[in-house]
C-alpha cells in the first residue's frame, strides 16, 4: 500500500518542475546556448554524473509503501505500520543483517569482547563471530582476502560486459543523430573527440556504477563500513542519508524560491512603500542570529507534534515532517540574499529602455514582470539554488551537531558525525561511521561545488566575459 | 553624513522592535513560564508553590502581551513582553532565568571570544589573500587549475570534520597543545592555537576562490592593461596595484562581519571548552534560558545593524565618489 | 604557510621545552603543588545549601558547608557519625498529651519526637567579608552604599575578613530560611509535613516579604514552634509523629548552618546585580573555602584556615587495610591545599586530558570503557595492559540509584489494573531484554533489577530469594537468575488478548508510545534498540521524543504512555524507594515523585506501616511482600542499578567510593611529584609530521618558482 510523506509529495513536484523546465529550455535556442557550455564541460559532465546516482538512490528511497505482512487469521491483506521505501527493498538484506554491536568494515569477528559460553557451559571472553558479516566463511583469517577478491572480480566481469554492451548502445545511438559511421564514432568518443565529452561521462559513469554493484554485491556478504553501535549496517546508513541531505539541498530552496522571487521583484519593480516593507521584513528577518530561530522553530514544531499526537502516528511521519519544517525555516533564513540580489536587478531592469516603453504603451505590470522583468533574473536564480546547494548540505551535520537538525532517528549524515565524535574517543578506536559519512557527503558536496562552478561560469556573462 | 547616521540608528529602532517581538513569540509559543519555572527549579520535589513563587519574582506572572485586566496604557505596558523588552533598548539585560546577571557575563565572556575572533580572522585573511595573490598570479598555468580544486576540495569537508581531526591528531596523538580548556592572560595562548589553526584552514577553501574571483576581476580593468603596455613587471602590477585596489571590496567586506565577532563561534567555542559568547548562547538554547536568548538575539541585531552602517560609511571613507544618500 | 605555523609553535614553546609539556593546560607554577585536578560539566545552579539538591552542586558545597552529621568513609553499611556535633542526636517519643515515651513504643502512639542535638563548642567559619568588623566592633560591610559597591566585582574585592564561633543559633537560622518562600528550598514542602511549626512560619513570612521585592528580613526575630535553642551549642527540633528517615536529613546540606552575618551581607542592594549571592559564594565552616568562583572556566576550592580539624577514620570495612585506604588513620584532614575542577562540557576532552594525567580522576563513559577495562571469563573486572602500565586505579560500586522504564498506569492501554495491562505489562517486562541493554549502553556497568530497592539498601535481598519471579527464573547451575525465554512473554500476551502483538478482536497491531526527552548522540541507538525488543512481541513501538519541557508537563498531566526515569537515594532508607510507588504520591493527582502513578490501596497501607518501622526482620517481612505486589502489578519495568567505574591515577590515594557522603575531598591525598613527572613522561611532543608537513610545503613551492622564474624571464625579454 503506497503512502505519499509530505516530503515525498514536494520531491516529485520539484522532478516535475525540473522536467518542465529542461523541456522549456530544449525549445529556445538562446536558453540552451548557456546549458550547451555545461554540456561541454567534462567536469560538470563527471559530477553531473554522480549527482544522478545519488539523485537515483534519494528519489528510490523516497518511493514509501506500507509492507504487506501475512495474513494473520481471516485471509484479508494486513499492512504493517512500518514505512519502508523501494530502495529498502533493494537492499532489504543490509537492514536484516543487523549484529549486535560494533564490528570493523570487513570484519568477521566482533570489535569487543564479548562473555561467550561454550558448549561445554564453560565461559570465555573472546571477540565473537559476527551473526552475519563474513558468516559464510569457515576460517576467515585465511579465506576472506581470497573470498573478496573473487567476489570483486566476479561482479567486476560481469559488470563489464553489461557496461560494454550499453556503451556500445549509447554509441549506436549518436552515430545515428550525427550521421556518422558507427566505428568512426567510436573512435571519436575514444579519443575524446567529441563535442559532448563522452569518454569522460562513461568512463565517470562506468567507475561509479561499479562501486556502486561491487558494494552491492559485497553487502551480502559483510559489513563493508562495519556497523554501529547497536549493530546496524554503517553502509546502510550512509546511503539513507543521500535522501536527507538531498531533501535538505533542494526543498530548502524550493520553499523559499516563490518569496524570494516575489519579494524581490516587487521591491526593485513597485519601489516606494513596499520596497520600503519588504526591505524591512528582511533586514529584521537577516539581523537575527539563524541559529537562534532554527532552534526556536524546531522547538516550536515539537510542541506542536506534542499537543496533536494522534496525526503523527508513525516515526516516519513525524521525522519526516520535522525534515520538512527543517527545510522550510532554513528556507526563511536564508532566502534573503536572493532577495536582495532580484531587488537590484530589477532596480536596473526597470529603467531599461524597453521596459519604461511597455509602461509608456500601458501594459499591466503583471504582464510586464511575468514577460520581461522575470526572465530576465532567471539566471541569477539559477545560479544561486545551485551554489546553495552544497552549503545547505554542509548545514544540516553543523545544525543536528546542536541538536536542532532533523530528528535523532533519521539516518542523516549529520546525525552519524554527531555519533562519531564520541567514538573517536575509544581506543581502538571507531572510525568508520565518521569515515563512511565523510565520503558520502564529500562526495556528493565536491561534485555539486563543481557542477554548480560550470554552471555559474556558463550563466553569467560577466564572468565569462573574463575568462577570454 | 553624522545626519545620514542618525536616521540610520533611528531606521534601526523598528527593526530591533520586530526582532525583539518575533523572538518573543516564537519562544513564548514554544515554553510557557511554568515550563521555565520547572526547568530552572530542578527535577526532584517541585512544587506548584514553587513555581508560582519563581514567576511572581521574575515577573512571569504577568499576560504576555495584552493584560486585560489592566486600566489605560497599562493594557500594553503592564505585560511581560513590555517589562522585557523595553529594558533592552537601554542596554538593561537583567537576570537570567537561572537568576544571573546577563550583562556581566556578557562583559566577561566576550573576551575569550575576542581573543579567538580576531587572531583568527587577521590569521585568516593574511594567508587567503597571499595564497588567491599567488593563485592569481599564476593565472591560466596548471598552478590556478590545481589551486582552485584544492580549494574546492577543502571546501566540500564539513567543518565538523576539521575540528574533530585537529583535536585528535594536534591535540591526542602530537600532544603540542592542551586539547580544551581557556585561561586568562598569557595563558590563553596555547589554548588558542588549536581553535584559530582550525578556523584558518577550515576557511581557506572559500576564502581563497572568493579573494581570487576579486583579483582576477581586477586585473581584467583597463589601468591594469595601462600599466602592463608601460611595460611594468607582472610582480609590480600584482603587488602595487592589483592587492591595492582590490583592498577596497576586501576590506568592506570585513567590515560588515566585524560587530558580529563579538558574538563568538558557537561550534568552535563548545567544541574547545572556551568560556565565550558562542557557547553562552548555546547553553542557553540547550537550557532553554529565555532571557539569555533574547539578550543575544537583541544584541546579535544590534551588532549586524551596526556592521551595515560601518560599511557604508567605509564605502565613502575609500571612494569620495560614494555620496550617502 | 603551514611552515610559517610550525615555524610559530617552535617559537612559542622554546622557552618551555625542559619544563612541564606543552599541552599542560595549568600554569607552570602548580606542577608541583598539592592540588586535586578535577573536572565538573555543567555550572552549579545553586550553591545555597538551603536550594541546591543535585550532585554536581553537592561536589563543591559538600566541602564547605557542615550540617551536624555525616557518613562514615569507610565503613559498610553507611553508618551516620557526628561531624558538629558532639554526639550523636538524642531523640525523645512524646504522647499528644507530652509525656515521655519509651524508645519501642509503636508509631500509632507516637504524638511528637524531639531531636536534641549538641554542638562540638570552638568550631569557626572560614574567613569572610560578612564577618568583619572594625575597631569599634561595628560590622564594616554591613551598611553599604552605592559608592561603596562601586568597584566591587567579586567577593574578593572586599579588603576586610573575619570569623566568628558556630553557634547553635545558625543552624535554626538555616531551618527558618527552609522556611522562607523565596529561597525556593525543594524540601520544604515535605520538611513542613514533619517540623512543627515550619508552615506557619512560612505563611507569615509571606505576608513580610512578596515574591519581587525582596528585601532582607532578619529571621532571628521570627519564631518557629518547633525549633528551639536551649543554650550557645545546642538545639531542639520537634516533629509530629515518628519519622526515623530524618536523621538521615540532617547529614544534608539542607541543615548546615548559617550565619545571620552573611544572610545580612549578601542581602545588602546592589549585591545581586554584580551576582554577589549566597547563592554563588557560600560561606561554611568545612575544611574547604571557595576562592575562585568562575563557573564558566574553574572553580577553585582552597584550604579553609580556620578549620576545627578532623582526624582520619581508623576503622572501616575488612578489606580496606589491605586495600590501602587505612594507610591514613588518624593523620590531620585535609591532605590538600587546593581543588581546581575546570569546566569540562564535552566527555571527550576530558577523557584524553585524564589520560594525559591532567585529572586525577575520571569516570568512565561507554565509549572509553573498552580501552579502560577488560572484563574477565567470569565477569571479574580489570584494567587494560595499557591502563595497568600507566599504573592506574579502578574502584568500583553500586550505586544506590535506579534506572526503570515506568508504565502510566493511568494509561487505557498499557496502564490500570485489570488482568488483560497486567500480563501486557509482564510480557514486555519479560521481553525488554535488560542484561542486553547493560552489556551493550553501559558496557556490563550494570545489575538488573529485581525490585525498585537497589542492593546494598535495606530490604533488598540477593541471590534466589531476591528475583523477581515474573521476569526471572533461578538458574540453579549458573547460581544466578536467568530472564525466562520470550515464549513465556508471547504466552502473556495471548493471555493479554493480543497474540502476536494483534488486538484479538480488531487485528490491529498493537502501537505504544515512548516518550523520552530530545536526543543526544547517542539516543538514535539506545531507541533503535527499545523499538527491537517490542518487536519480540509483534507491538510497535513509537518514539515521541520532546525536549524537556514538553517531557515534564506530558508526565505532570499523564498523557505519557511508557517512560524511562530515575531516582537516586537521598539517603540509605527503603523508604526512599517505596516511596516511588506509594499511591498518594502520584505525579498526576498529587504533583509527587510517583511517575508512573501507581495506587495500590494494599501497597499504600503496607507503605505507612513499614515506613515508621526500624529496620529488622517485621519490617523486611513488610518489604516483601509490598514487593511481591508491585512485582505482580508490574508499573515498572524494573530496569537496572548502574553500577558506578572510577578510575584514578597512582598518585592519588583514599579514593573509595562512597555513595552517600558528599564531603569526601578532605580525605583525598595526592603525590604532586610523582604526578610531574608521569606527565612529563606521558606527554612528550610528537614533532615528526611537523616536519614532513614543512618538507611537503617546500615540495610544492618548488613548480611554483620554476614558473614564477619563467613569467619573470619571459616579461624581462
Amino acid at each position: 500500500m503506497p503512502i505519499v510523506l509530505w516530503t515525498d509529495a514536494l520531491v516529485f513536484l520539484l522532478l516535475i518542475m525540473v522536467s518542465l523546465f529542461v523541456w522549456h529550455v530544449r525549445r529556445h535556442e538562446h536558453l540552451r546556448r548557456p546549458w550547451r557550455i555545461v554540456l561541454c564541460s567534462p567536469i560538470a559532465m563527471a559530477s553531473a554524473v554522480i549527482l544522478l546516482i545519488y539523485l537515483i538512490i534519494g528519489l528510490l528511497d523516497s518511493l514509501h509503501f506500507h509492507p504487506q505482512i501475512e495474513d494473520l487469521n481471516n485471509g484479508e491483506k494486513q499492512y504493517s505500520t512500518q514505512i519502508k521505501s523501494v530502495f529498502d527493498m533493494l537492499v532489504s538484506h543490509l537492514q536484516e543483517h543487523d549484529e549486535k554491536t560494533y564490528s570493523a568494515p570487513f570484519a568477521a569477528w566482533q570489535y569487543n569482547k564479548e562473555t561467550i559460553e561454550l558448549e561445554d557451559g564453560t565461559m570465555i571472553r573472546d571477540y565473537p563471530r559476527l551473526r552475519f558479516g563474513g558468516a559464510h566463511l569457515r576460517d576467515p583469517d585465511t579465506e576472506k582476502i581470497p573470498d573478496i577478491v573473487s567476489k570483486v572480480l566476479h561482479s567486476t566481469v560481469i559488470w563489464s560486459v553489461i557496461f560494454f554492451l550499453f556503451v556500445m548502445l549509447v554509441i549506436w545511438r549518436i552515430s545515428r543523430r550525427i550521421q556518422r559511421s558507427f566505428p568512426e564514432s567510436i573512435s571519436a568518443v575514444a579519443r575524446g573527440k567529441t563535442e559532448i565529452p563522452w569518454l569522460v561521462i562513461f568512463l565517470t559513469a562506468g567507475i561509479s556504477l561499479w562501486l556502486v554493484i561491487v558494494a552491492w554485491n559485497l553487502s551480502h556478504y559483510y559489513h563493508i563500513f562495519g556497523t554501529d553501535k547497536v549493530g546496524q549496517d554503517v553502509f546502510y546508513q550512509a546511503m539513507k542519508s543521500i535522501r536527507t541531505g538531498l531533501i535538505i539541498g533542494t526543498l530548502t530552496t524550493l520553499v523559499m524560491l516563490p518569496f524570494a522571487i516575489l519579494m524581490g521583484i516587487s521591491a526593485g519593480y513597485f519601489r516606494g512603500w513596499i520596497d520600503d516593507a519588504i526591505q524591512y521584513i528582511y533586514t529584521t528577518l537577516n539581523s537575527i542570529p539563524g541559529v537562534l530561530l532554527i532552534a526556536a522553530a524546531i522547538l516550536m514544531l515539537q510542541v506542536y507534534m506534542a499537543n496533536h499526537a494522534d496525526q503523527f502516528t508513525s516515526l516516519a511521519a513525524r521525522s519526516d515532517m520535522r525534515l520538512l519544517f527543517l527545510c522550510i525555516i532554513l528556507g526563511v533564513t536564508s532566502w534573503t540574499g536572493l532577495c536582495r540580489m532580484l531587488r537590484g536587478e530589477t532596480m536596473k531592469l526597470r529603467e531599461v529602455d524597453y521596459i519604461q516603453a511597455a509602461q509608456a504603451f500601458g501594459v499591466g505590470n503583471f504582464t510586464i514582470i511575468m514577460r520581461h522583468i522575470l526572465p530576465n533574473v532567471m539566471h541569477i536564480v539559477l545560479i544561486s539554488v545551485v551554489l546553495d546547494f552544497s552549503g545547505l548540505v554542509l548545514a544540516e551535520a553543523v545544525l543536528s551537531y546542536i541538536n536542532i537538525g532533523v530528528d535523532p532517528s533519521m539516518n542523516s549524515w549529520g546525525n552519524m558525525i554527531n555519533s562519531a565524535r564520541m567514538e573517536m574517543a575509544r581506543d581502538p578506536v571507531v572510525w568508520w561511521s565518521l569515515a563512511a559519512a565523510f565520503v558520502f557527503m564529500f562526495v556528493l558536496v565536491l561534485a555539486a561545488n563543481l557542477f554548480s562552478d560550470t554552471v555559474r561560469d556558463a550563466f553569467d556573462p560577466r564572468l565569462r566575459g573574463r575568462e577570454e | 553624513m553624522m545626519a545620514y547616521i542618525l536616521r540610520r540608528i533611528l531606521y534601526a529602532i523598528p527593526i530591533l522592535i520586530g526582532v525583539n517581538v518575533l523572538t518573543f513569540v516564537l519562544f513564548f509559543v514554544v515554553n510557557s513560564p511554568d515550563d521555565m519555572a520547572r526547568m530552572q527549579l530542578g527535577q526532584k520535589r517541585v512544587t506548584e508553590e514553587a513555581i508560582q513563587n519563581w514567576k511572581a519574582e521574575r515577573g512571569y506572572d504577568k499576560p504576555l502581551l495584552w493584560n486585560a485586566e489592566a486600566e489605560g496604557l497599562d493594557k500594553v505596558t503592564d505585560t511581560i513582553f513590555f517589562k522585557k523588552s523595553i529594558r533592552l533598548f537601554l542596554f538593561d539585560f537583567g537576570r537570567s532565568d537561572s537568576g544571573r546577571d546577563i550583562s556581566s557575563d556578557i562583559q566577561q565572556r566576550m573576551w575569550p571570544s575576542l581573543a579567538i575572533a580576531i587572531p583568527g580572522l587577521i590569521v585568516g585573511l593574511l594567508v587567503n589573500i597571499s595564497f588567491a595573490l599567488l593563485i592569481a598570479f599564476f593565472r591560466g598555468t596548471y598552478l590556478d587549475i590545481s589551486g582552485v580544486v584544492l580549494c574546492v576540495i577543502l571546501m566540500s569537508i564539513s567543518s565538523l570534520f576539521y575540528i574533530i581531526a585537529g583535536q585528535y591528531l594536534v591535540g591526542k596523538l602530537m600532544n603540542l597543545v592542551p586539547i580544551s580548556g581557556y585561561d586568562t592572560g598569557f595563558e590563553a595562548i596555547k589554548f588558542l592555537i588549536l581553535p584559530v589553526l582550525v578556523g584558518l584552514v577550515s576557511g581557506i577553501g572559500s576564502g581563497t576562490r572568493w579573494y581570487r574571483t576579486i583579483f582576477l576581476e581586477e586585473i581584467g580593468k583597463d589601468y591594469v592593461r595601462t600599466a602592463r603596455s608601460k611595460g611594468l613587471s607582472e610582480r609590480l602590477i600584482m603587488f602595487r596595484h592589483v592587492l591595492k585596489n582590490a583592498m577596497i571590496p576586501i576590506l568592506t567586506g570585513v567590515v560588515v562581519i566585524l560587530p558580529l565577532l563579538f558574538m563568538g563561534s558557537l561550534i568552535t567555542e563548545s567544541f574547545f571548552g572556551i568560556p565565550g559568547l558562542g557557547s553562552y548562547t548555546l547553553d542557553a538554547i540547550n537550557s532553554q534560558d529565555f532571557a539569555i536568548v533574547r539578550s543575544m538575539v537583541f544584541l546579535g541585531s544590534v551588532l549586524y545593524i551596526i556592521g551595515l552602517l560601518l560599511t557604508d560609511i567605509s564605502y565613502t571613507l575609500v571612494d569620495p565618489r560614494v555620496r550617502l544618500s | 604557510m603551514l611552515g610559517r605555523l610550525s615555524l610559530l609553535f617552535l617559537f612559542l614553546f622554546a622557552g618551555g621545552c625542559a619544563e612541564p609539556p606543552w599541552n599542560n593546560p595549568y600554569p607552570a607554577e602548580q606542577d608541583t603543588a598539592s592540588i586535586i585536578y578535577d573536572h565538573f560539566a555543567e555550572r552549579p545552579k545553586h550553591l545555597d545549601p538551603v536550594r541546591s539538591y543535585s550532585s554536581n552542586e553537592y561536589l563543591f558545597i559538600g566541602q564547605i558547608y557542615e550540617p551536624p552529621l555525616q557518613y562514615h568513609f569507610l565503613k559498610r553499611p553507611y553508618e551516620l557519625i557526628p561531624l558538629t556535633a558532639a554526639e550523636m542526636p538524642t531523640v525523645t517519643f512524646l504522647d499528644a498529651a507530652g509525656n515521655v515515651l519509651p524508645e519501642d513504643t509503636s508509631a500509632e502512639k507516637v504524638a511528637w519526637s524531639i531531636y536534641r542535638i549538641t554542638l562540638q563548642p570552638g568550631i569557626k567559619f572560614q574567613p569572610h567579608p560578612a564577618f568583619a568588623r572594625n575597631e569599634q566592633g561595628d560590622f564594616l560591610y554591613h551598611n553599604l552604599t552605592e559608592e561603596d559597591l562601586e568597584d566591587i566585582r567579586t567577593l574578593d574585592d572586599f579588603e576586610q575578613t573575619g570569623t566568628r564561633e558556630l553557634v547553635a543559633d545558625d543552624y535554626v537560622y538555616q531551618i527558618k530560611r527552609m522556611a522562607h518562600p523565596t529561597t525556593h528550598s525543594p524540601i520544604a514542602s515535605l520538611m513542613a509535613e514533619y517540623i512543627v511549626g515550619m508552615r506557619e512560619l512560612s505563611a507569615e513570612l509571606r505576608k513580610q516579604s512578596t515574591p519581587a521585592d525582596k528585601h532582607y528580613i532578619d529571621l532571628r526575630n521570627f519564631s518557629m514552634q518547633g525549633v528551639r535553642v536551649i543554650d550557645r551549642y545546642t538545639y531542639e527540633i520537634k516533629l509530629r509523629g515518628k519519622y526515623p528517615q530524618f536523621i538521615y536529613w540532617l547529614s544534608m546540606s539542607f541543615f548546615a548552618p548559617m550565619p545571620w552575618e552573611a544572610d545580612r551581607f549578601y542581602s545588602q542592594p546592589g549585591m545581586e546585580e554584580k551576582n554577589i549571592t549566597l547563592d554563588w559564594y557560600p560561606v561554611g565552616t568545612g575544611p574547604f573555602m571557595l576562592t575562585e568562583n568562575n563557573p564558566n572556566l574553574r572553580m577553585v576550592l582552597e584550604r579553609n584556615p580556620n578549620f576545627h580539624g578532623e582526624r582520619y577514620p581508623s576503622e572501616g570495612e575488612p578489606e580496606d587495610e589491605e586495600k590501602g585506604f587505612l594507610v591514613d588513620a588518624g593523620k590531620s584532614l585535609p591532605f590538600v591545599e587546593k581543588a581546581i575542577y575546570s569546566l569540562e562540557k564535552e566527555s571527550i576532552p576530558a577523557w584524553n586530558k585524564f589520560l594525559q594525567g591532567y585529572y586525577d580522576t575520571s569516570g568512565i563513559t561507554s565509549d572509553s570503557f573498552d580501552q579502560a577495562v577488560q572484563l574477565g571469563a567470569q565477569g571479574d573486572v580489570q584494567l587494560t595492559e595499557e591502563m595497568q602500565r600507566k599504573g592506574m586505579k579502578l574502584l568500583t560500586a553500586v550505586t544506590t540509584s535506579t534506572y526503570y522504564m515506568g508504565f502510566n498506569m493511568l494509561d487505557d492501554v498499557i496502564g490500570g489494573y485489570s488482568d488483560r495491562a497486567k500480563y501486557l505489562r509482564q510480557a514486555i517486562s519479560i521481553a525488554v531484554d535488560y542484561e542486553e541493554y547493560i552489556s551493550i549502553f553501559a558496557n556490563g556497568r550494570g545489575l538488573p533489577a529485581q525490585g525498585p530497592i537497589p542492593p546494598g539498601i535495606f530490604g533488598s535481598k540477593e541471590g534466589k530469594a531476591g528475583i523477581n519471579p515474573v521476569v526471572y527464573e533461578w538458574d540453579e547451575a549458573r547460581n544466578k537468575p536467568r530472564r525466562k525465554s520470550i515464549e513465556v512473554a508471547r504466552e502473556l500476551m495471548i493471555k493479554a488478548g493480543y497474540p502476536g502483538g494483534r488486538d484479538e478482536k480488531t487485528g490491529k497491531q498493537l502501537i505504544l508510545y515512548f516518550d523520552t526527552t530530545g536526543g543526544g548522540p547517542g539516543s538514535k541507538a539506545l531507541l533503535d534498540w527499545l523499538s527491537k525488543q517490542f518487536r519480540k512481541l509483534g507491538i510497535q513501538l513509537v518514539i515521541r521524543s520532546t525536549d524537556y519541557n514538553r517531557f515534564q508537563e506530558k508526565m505532570l498531566k499523564g498523557t505519557a504512555q511508557i517512560f524511562q526515569w530515575g531516582w537516586n537515594a537521598d539517603y540509605p532508607d527503603p523508604e526512599n524507594f517505596l516511596f516511588l510507588l506509594y499511591g498518594p504520591n502520584g505525579k498526576v493527582e498529587h504533583k509527587g515523585e510517583n511517575a508512573a502513578n501507581y495506587n495500590n490501596p494494599e501497597f499504600n497501607a503496607l507503605f505507612e506501616k513499614m515506613k515508621n518501622m526500624d529496620n529488622g526482620l517485621q519490617r523486611q517481612a513488610v518489604i516483601d511482600k509490598m514487593i511481591a505486589i508491585a512485582r505482580e502489578d508490574a508499573p515498572w519495568l524494573w530496569g537496572w542499578h548502574p553500577v558506578a567505574f572510577s578510575l584514578h591515577h597512582k598518585w592519588y590515594s583514599n579514593a573509595k567510593p562512597n555513595l552517600m557522603a558528599n564531603n569526601t575531598l578532605k580525605y583525598k591525598r595526592v603525590d604532586p611529584v610523582m604526578r610531574s613527572a608521569k606527565r612529563k613522561a606521558w606527554n612528550q611532543p610528537v614533532l615528526w609530521p611537523l616536519k614532513w608537513v614543512v618538507l611537503l610545503f617546500l615540495l610544492f613551492m618548488i613548480p611554483a618558482v620554476l614558473i614564477w622564474w619563467r613569467k619573470e624571464r619571459a616579461t624581462a625579454l
